[in-house]
C-alpha cells in the first residue's frame, strides 16, 4: 500500500471547492442526541384517494373484521378457573373448552394427529323429555322400586361424570327426530332438569369485570 | 421471512383469528418447519389449542403439512405459507372485483369462500342464497339456480379453483391406516390437477330460506328436515373450492396496465390495450413476459362495437403505443397488418419505476426526484456530472445526494484507478438499482401497514369504554324502536351520550376510517411492487 506515496504531490480526484464548503467555513455541528423520534416533515403527504370505490372497500374491510370475530375460526383460550370448583359450573355454558373444536373440518384432508372432538353448537335441549323416556318405567312393587331407584342413582352419577358425551348423543338422537323444534325454547329457561333459569347460576364473576375507572355513574 | 413480514403476519392473524392462532402462527413462521409436539412445547400452549390453531390455518390454506425429515414413518411437519397470510390484507379488493364483474351474487360467493377458507359448492350455494334472500323484500327468495350459474361463471373464468387433493396416489398396499403424506419439498400447484376447474354434478334445487322469527316454526321445521335429508344426496362431498388468488392478481395487473395507458395517452388507447389483453387471457400463461402476438386485423375485429374507429386510426393508435417510452405494446412482425404484443414484464417494471420516482418526489421534493430519475436513466454518474445534468447547484445537489444515500435509495460505486483504494485515485459513482430499491420499498410498505394496524388498535383500546357505551345505547335504541317506543323515550336514550362524547366518538370514527383506508391504499403499492419483484424471478 506504500505505492506511490511521496513520489509526487498528492493529487485528489476531486477539487476542494467541489466538496461543498470553502476553506474557512465551519463544518456542520456534531449531533449530541439521537435524531428525534418524529422529526418534523418537510413535505406533507398526499391526501388519500376518495370516491365510491374506496368507501365501499373501506366498509367491506370493517365488516370483514367484525364478522371474523364471530366465526368459529376465532379461537379463544378457555379461561383457567383459579377458584374453587362450584356447583354452578355445571350450568355454565358457552365458554369455549380447549379440547373441542367448534366447527367440523374435513378430517380426511388433515393429518390424523390433529383430530379433536367436534363440539356441535350447543342446541338447547329439552332436557326433561328424553330423560323421561330413557328412565325405566317405575314398576310396581317396593323392591323393584328400590332397585330402580338405585339404578337411577348410578345412572345419574354416570351421567354427571360423562355429561358431555351424553349430551352429544342426545343431541344426535334429537337431531334425527326433531331438528328445529328446540330452537324455539328460550335457552335461558330449560336446561338439564333444573327448575331454575340459567341466570340463577350466575356466580357473579362477570359483574364489574368491565373496567370501573372513570365511571361517572355510581354503582349500586 | 423478513422481520417486517413476520410482524405484519402476526398482526393480521391476531385480527382475524385471535391471540392463540397468532402465537402459533408467528412461532411457526420464525422456526420454519416444526412437528406438532415441538410446536406445543416451544409455544407452551396446551396441545389442544395448538391443534385447533393448526386446523384453522390449514382450513384457510395458510399452513401445509408434509412428511418430515424422518420420512413417511416419522412425525408430520408443518410450515406456514406466508404470502397467503399477507393476502388477507387484500380481501376487500378481491370481493370488490368479484362484485364489479359478477354482481352481488358473485360478491357474496367470493366473500363466503374467503372467510371460510374452503367450501363445497353446495354449501356455498345454500349460504349465499340464504343471505341474498334475507336482503330481498318479503315474499321473494333467491333461486339456487342463479347462484349456481354465478358460481359456474366464476369457475369458468378460473377465479375459483378446486383445492388440490392430498397426494395419496402412491398409497402403499400394506394396509397402512394413514394416507401417505407428500414430501415437504414437492410443491404441488393446484393447477397440476387436471380437474382443477371441473364443476361437479350436483343435484341442487330449491330456494334460499329466509330466517324467520319463531312464529313460523312449523314451516321451518319441515323445511329444515327436508334439507337434512337432502344432505346425503348432494353428490359433491370432498370437493372443496378455494379462491384462485393468482387469477385475481393477473386481473389486477391487467387493470393497472390499462389505467396507466389511459392516464398517459387517452381512453381509446386504454380500450385497445384492454381488448388485446382480453383476447390473450386464455392463451397467456401466468408468468409470461408478453402476451401472444395479435395481428392488427384481429384487434380491429375484436374491438367493442361502441368504439367504431376507422382502421387507419387504429393503426395510428397502435404505432403511438409502440413508440411510447413506457413500452407497453411492442411490434413483433408485419404480417396481418402488424403483429403486436403487450409487454407485461416491462410494463410492470415501468410501473414499479414510476412508483419509486413518485415516492422520492413526495418525500424529498421534486429536485431530488429529478436527480433520482437521472440516475435511473443514466445508471452511473459522478458527483460533478449529477450537478451538471440535473441543473442543480453544487451544494444542494450534494445535500440531496447524501440524503438519498443515507436513506439507501442511492448507492455509491467505487471504481479504483490503482490497486490500493486510495480515495484520491478512485472514482465514486452514484447509481440506483431498481430491483433492490423496490425490495427496500416493499419492506417499508410492510412496516407501514404494521404501524397503521398498531395505531388503529391503540386508538380502539384508548376509547374502549366510550365505544362500548355507544354500542350499548345503540342496542337499547334498536330494541326500543322494534317494540315501538315514543319519540320522547328515544331522545331520552340518545341524550345519554353527552355532546363532547359524541364529538369524541365522531373523531375516533374518522381516524379509524382514515387508518383503514390508508391500509387499503398501501396495499395497492404492495401489490405493484410484489408483482414486479415476482416477475423478475425465474418461474419455479
Amino acid at each position: 500500500m506504500a505505492g506511490s506515496r511521496g513520489r509526487g504531490r498528492t493529487q485528489f480526484s476531486f477539487s476542494v471547492d467541489a466538496l461543498g464548503f470553502g476553506r474557512g467555513d465551519s463544518l456542520p455541528s456534531t449531533a449530541h442526541t439521537p435524531s428525534p423520534l418524529f422529526p418534523p416533515m418537510q413535505f406533507r403527504p398526499v391526501p388519500l384517494h376518495a370516491g365510491e370505490e374506496v368507501d365501499y372497500m373501506l366498509a367491506l374491510k370493517q365488516e370483514l373484521r367484525a364478522s371474523s370475530k364471530n366465526l368459529p375460526f376465532h379461537i379463544k383460550a378457555a379461561r383457567t378457573k383459579t377458584d374453587v370448583a362450584r356447583y354452578s359450573d355445571k350450568y355454565q355454558n358457552g365458554e369455549p373448552k380447549n379440547n373441542c373444536i367448534e366447527w367440523s373440518p374435513d378430517w380426511s384432508r388433515m393429518p390424523k394427529e390433529l383430530c379433536i372432538k367436534v363440539r356441535k353448537p350447543r342446541k338447547t335441549v329439552i332436557g326433561a323429555k328424553p330423560q323421561l323416556t330413557r328412565k325405566p318405567k317405575v314398576a310396581a312393587g317396593k323392591e323393584e322400586v328400590l332397585q330402580k331407584l338405585e339404578t337411577l342413582e348410578k345412572r345419574e352419577e354416570e351421567q354427571h361424570s360423562e355429561e358431555e358425551e351424553d349430551e352429544e348423543k342426545k343431541k344426535q338422537n334429537e337431531e334425527e327426530e326433531e331438528p328445529d323444534a328446540d330452537e324455539e325454547y328460550d335457552e335461558e329457561e330449560i336446561e338439564d332438569e333444573t327448575d331454575y333459569i340459567m341466570s340463577y347460576f350466575d356466580n357473579g364473576e362477570d359483574f364489574g369485570a368491565d373496567s370501573d375507572d372513570n365511571m361517572d355513574e355510581a354503582v349500586y | 421471512m423478513t422481520a417486517q413480514e413476520v410482524r405484519l403476519c402476526g398482526l393480521l392473524l391476531q385480527e382475524h383469528f385471535g391471540d392463540v392462532v397468532e402465537k402459533v402462527g408467528t412461532h411457526l413462521i420464525r422456526s420454519g418447519v416444526l412437528t406438532l409436539r415441538a410446536l406445543a412445547h416451544e409455544t407452551k400452549l396446551p396441545l389442544d389449542l395448538v391443534k385447533k390453531s393448526l386446523c384453522v390455518l390449514m382450513q384457510h390454506g395458510m399452513c401445509a403439512f408434509g412428511a418430515g425429515r424422518r420420512g413417511p414413518a416419522g412425525p408430520v411437519e408443518y410450515h406456514i405459507i406466508c404470502e397467503r397470510i399477507l393476502h388477507m390484507l387484500r380481501y376487500p379488493r378481491y370481493i370488490y372485483t368479484a362484485k364489479s364483474l359478477y354482481g352481488d351474487t358473485g360478491e357474496l360467493i367470493v366473500e363466503e369462500i374467503l372467510q371460510r377458507g374452503q367450501m363445497t359448492m353446495s354449501s356455498t350455494v345454500k349460504t349465499v342464497a340464504d343471505r341474498l334472500t334475507h336482503n330481498m323484500p318479503e315474499g321473494q327468495s333467491m333461486d339456487y339456480s342463479e347462484v349456481v350459474s354465478a358460481f359456474s361463471r366464476l369457475v369458468e373464468t378460473h377465479f375459483l379453483q378446486r383445492c388440490p387433493p392430498l397426494a395419496s396416489a402412491e398409497s402403499s398396499s400394506s394396509g397402512e391406516v394413514n394416507t401417505p403424506l407428500p414430501a415437504v419439498t414437492k410443491h404441488t400447484e393446484p393447477e397440476d390437477h387436471p380437474e382443477c376447474y371441473k364443476l361437479p354434478y350436483i343435484n341442487l334445487t330449491g330456494q334460499g330460506k329466509r330466517r324467520r322469527s319463531s312464529e313460523d316454526g312449523e314451516a321451518e321445521q319441515r323445511a329444515a328436515k327436508k334439507a337434512k335429508t337432502d344432505n346425503s344426496e348432494r353428490g359433491d362431498e370432498g370437493i372443496y373450492w378455494q379462491v384462485n388468488f393468482q387469477r385475481f392478481h393477473l386481473h389486477f395487473r391487467d387493470q393497472a396496465i390499462i389505467n396507466a395507458v389511459s392516464c398517459k395517452l387517452d381512453q381509446t388507447s386504454g380500450e385497445i390495450v384492454r381488448t388485446m389483453l382480453r383476447m390473450s387471457e386464455v392463451t397467456t400463461s401466468a408468468h409470461a413476459a408478453f402476451t401472444q402476438a395479435l395481428s392488427a386485423n384481429e384487434i380491429f375485429r375484436a374491438l367493442p362495437s361502441s368504439y367504431n374507429i376507422a382502421r387507419p386510426i387504429l393503426d395510428q393508435y397502435l404505432t403511438l403505443l409502440v413508440d411510447d417510452p413506457m413500452e407497453f405494446v411492442g411490434k413483433t412482425g408485419d404480417s396481418g397488418g402488424g403483429m403486436y404484443v403487450v409487454n407485461l414484464h416491462r410494463a410492470l417494471a415501468n410501473l414499479a419505476r414510476a412508483t419509486l420516482e413518485s415516492v422520492v418526489q413526495e418525500r424529498f421534493g421534486s429536485r431530488s426526484a429529478r436527480i433520482f430519475r437521472l440516475l435511473l436513466r443514466k445508471r452511473h454518474l459522478e458527483q460533478k456530472q449529477v450537478e451538471d445534468f440535473a441543473m442543480v447547484p453544487a451544494k444542494e445537489a450534494k445535500d440531496m445526494l447524501y440524503t438519498l444515500l443515507s436513506e439507501n435509495l442511492v448507492q455509491l460505486q467505487e471504481i479504483p484507478k490503482t490497486p490500493d483504494y486510495a480515495p484520491s485515485r478512485t472514482f465514486y459513482l452514484y447509481t440506483v438499482n431498481q430491483l433492490p430499491t423496490a425490495r427496500l420499498l416493499l419492506q417499508r410498505c410492510y412496516k407501514t401497514v404494521g404501524n397503521l394496524i398498531e395505531r388503529r388498535l391503540y386508538e380502539t383500546k384508548e376509547n374502549k369504554r366510550l365505544l362500548e357505551k355507544s354500542q350499548r345505547i345503540e342496542a337499547i335504541l334498536a330494541s326500543l324502536q322494534a317494540t315501538g317506543a315514543e319519540a320522547e323515550q328515544l331522545t331520552e336514550v340518545e341524550e345519554m351520550i353527552t355532546a363532547p362524547e359524541r364529538q369524541q366518538l365522531e373523531s375516533l370514527r374518522h381516524h379509524i376510517n382514515k387508518l383503514d383506508s390508508s391500509e387499503n391504499q398501501v396495499d395497492e403499492t404492495i401489490f405493484l411492487l410484489e408483482s414486479y419483484i415476482n416477475s423478475t424471478q425465474a418461474p419455479r
